[in-house]
């Protein structure tokens, strides 16, 4: 009961914020409702017994898509009214796009029905879906696994090497010589004879 | 354990050292770039040799992810001495430019990493990894002169099609990985052998073509002349040797090892990218006023008559791709040592119309580079003859005479060009005149050449490295 409670309400929720992604007026509202339905796409994953996809959800899209998408809408001149105003121009290109989605949706929920009604469901055994990855990832793929870092460190290294300028004229804060800053350094006795100040 | 080690030690020497000298580089006061390059090229050759050391070890490590054997062996020996070459010749350039930082030689050597996850995969995964490795540290290399609007562009370009093309290549690997319901090769090869579906045939030309891409066979050869042209030169000389030695070993090992039981359905793909390559790269070429435009077509013709010699499907196919391939990629780094000495006192020059009159100017240049020139024609004498004929031959007893000849078509058309820069070295007028070439640069040029011309003919060495490569070949089968 719970269960088709809460899977009606997230369902609804994702509904409901995904057509609120293209209906708000504020651009920063749109990447809100998108970060909602994303969220409401990983409760529906957790109902479905796939809770590494869920966090994979909220880690990679929430935490790094849809905050990347609010950089680019805050940080970046785009001019919203001017973009909606060519809408109607890419009706036709639109109204296809959404016929093959709506084609390819009738394709499924076809199959659903045929196939009297099976669908995806969690196994049965104990092992959780990321046990189970953390058994393979470190023994069978570690290699692979291990490589896989390596590649995201040379795509690390070509950002920096393609971007990073040392400039002239910065002042960095070098901790070190801050905490080995002494009395005698850091601090000069002046006397200041009455009515002159120090300069 | 040792065992296990052993086995991999050549891509453990790579990441160990890289991973050393990036640390080094990153928290050394001065530049250090000099002792770098000097450093990672010892990890080059290190990494070359470490394979004979230890006995040239065979199997599989990490659960059957990569495959040591004595085809990987000497693509390990090839593309750590080839890329060891290629530091070499950057030197001077990068020093003269003022473009010289240590991160050059630390992407090489990731890079290098990546081609011997490539050319040992044993599985899809380890074979998209090490493509992902080495084109990302290739796309970095081409842009590495981020000042000049032509090598943003080439680094760019390079970027957005290398990503269409993995985008193809994933594609193809999930259709394989749907249809036969595993990652491994022996086990695809296992499936393919009791019926290949249509699926898999669908997956293996997606990867195809996104391996094709990789080694800028024709059709997918538009970004290579922007690229070679706007990436610095030695980068550019790197481009055009060991990566592509490596994408087309990859390419064997996944036509003859997964595919092996369906060589008739892949042989129409190969010989369609063999023909095309060969015809755009001849024809392309007429044209070009560039000289590192002329060689990047000259290349994707090259990548052709390669492509050849793999259609047969044979042992003997392999042995021919394998020995056309390491005398190009010999060849390819003497062309690029000579085209970095052609420097005048205002800079690099890059048209073919500034090497008139070489031969009065710079004899020893230019008696190198026609040597060169007359070595991709495949002209007796010279070793680039008996690349061509390895080539060939086998495709001629696999039935495809039809193909040879239309390659010898190719290579008339192709020889007009390289002609022509001849004629442009020994008999047109002086124009202007090159500095002296650092020591380097020469003494490279003029070793590869020597190994182009008499020294591998001999038969003490010729008889042994001959052997080595069919024993390489034959072990993929």
């Amino acid at each position: 009961m719970l269960t088709v409670i809460s899977f009606y309400l997230l369902a609804f929720v994702a509904v409901a914020a995904a057509f609120m992604v293209i209906a708000a007026r504020n651009p920063v509202h749109s990447v809100m409702y998108l970060i909602l339905t994303f969220f409401s796409a990983a409760g529906l994953f957790i109902l479905m017994g796939a809770e590494f996809l869920a966090l994979l959800l909220v880690m990679v899209y929430v935490g790094a898509v849809a905050v990347l998408f609010l950089f680019v809408v805050m940080m970046l001149d785009v001019d919203f009214v001017e973009m909606k105003q060519g809408f109607l121009n890419n009706i036709g290109f639109g109204l296809l796009v959404a016929g093959i989605l709506l084609l390819e949706m009738l394709m499924v929920g076809a199959t659903y029905v045929w196939k009297d009604g099976s669908t995806v469901v969690a196994r049965g055994d104990e092992v959780s879906n990321i046990e189970a990855f953390g058994r393979v990832l470190y023994t069978d793929y570690a290699g692979v696994f291990e490589a896989a870092g390596f590649v995201l460190l040379v795509a690390m290294i070509g950002a920096i090497v393609l971007t990073l300028r040392d400039r002239d004229g910065v002042r960095k804060q070098d901790a070190m010589s801050q905490m080995s800053r002494t009395k005698e350094t850091g601090m000069e006795m002046v006397d200041i004879e009455p009515g002159h100040g120090v300069g | 354990m040792l065992q296990t080690i052993s086995l991999f030690a050549p891509q453990l020497v790579l990441a160990f050292f890289a991973s050393q000298l990036l640390s080094t580089g990153a928290f050394a006061k001065k530049d250090i770039s000099v002792g770098v390059r000097y450093f990672a090229v010892g990890v080059l050759v290190l990494y070359a040799l470490i394979g004979f050391v230890l006995g040239q070890p065979t199997g599989t490590a990490f659960k059957g992810a990569l495959i040591v054997d004595s085809y990987s062996h000497y693509m390990n020996f090839f593309l750590g001495m080839s890329a060891a070459a290629a530091l070499m010749f950057s030197k001077s350039f990068f020093q003269t430019e003022k473009l010289d930082r240590f991160e050059f030689s630390v992407l090489v050597l990731y890079c290098t990493l990546g081609m011997s996850i490539m050319v040992s995969s044993n599985t899809l995964l380890s074979l998209y990894i090490g493509i992902e490795m080495q084109s990302l540290a290739l796309y970095v290399m081409a842009a590495f002169n981020r000042d000049s609007l032509r090598a943003s562009e080439a680094g760019l370009k390079y970027f957005v099609l290398g990503a269409i093309s993995s985008g193809l290549l994933l594609y193809g690997a999930s259709l394989i990985y749907g249809f036969t319901g595993s990652l491994e090769f022996t086990h695809i090869a296992q499936v393919v052998s009791e019926g290949a579906t249509p699926g898999i045939i669908a997956g293996m030309v997606f990867l195809l073509c996104g391996l094709a891409f990789k080694i800028s066979a024709a059709p997918f050869h538009m970004w290579t002349p922007d690229v070679y042209e706007g990436s610095p030169t030695p980068v550019t000389g790197f481009f055009a040797g060991a990566p592509k030695f490596a994408a087309m070993a990859l390419i064997a090992r996944l036509l003859v090892g997964p595919f092996g039981d369906i060589t008739t359905q892949w042989q129409q793909v190969i010989i369609v990218l063999a023909v095309l390559s060969m015809f755009v790269g001849a024809i392309g070429a007429l044209t070009q006023t560039n000289i590192k435009r002329l060689m990047a077509y000259s290349s994707i013709a090259n990548m052709g008559y390669a492509l050849v010699a793999l259609s047969a499907g044979t042992q003997a196919g392999v042995k021919g791709m394998l020995i056309f391939m390491s005398i190009y990629t010999i060849t390819v780094i003497g062309i690029f040592a000579c085209i970095l000495q052609m420097r005048i006192r205002n800079g690099m020059v890059e048209q073919i119309s500034d090497l008139a009159g070489l031969s009065k100017t710079n004899r020893g240049l230019a008696i190198v580079l026609t040597m060169f020139m007359f070595s991709v024609m495949g002209i007796p004498p010279l070793l680039g003859f008996f690349g061509k004929f390895f080539a060939f031959i086998p495709a001629m007893e696999a039935g495809l005479t039809w193909l040879v000849v239309l390659a010898l078509v190719a290579s008339v058309i192709g020889a007009f060009y390289y002609l022509r820069l001849v004629k442009i070295m020994w008999g047109d007028e002086n124009e202007n005149e090159f500095v002296q070439a650092p020591k380097t640069l020469r003494g490279l040029a003029v070793i590869t050449a020597l190994l182009v011309f008499p020294l591998l003919l001999l038969p003490m060495i010729s008889i042994p490295a001959q052997s080595w490569i069919s024993q390489a070949a034959a072990s993929l089968f």
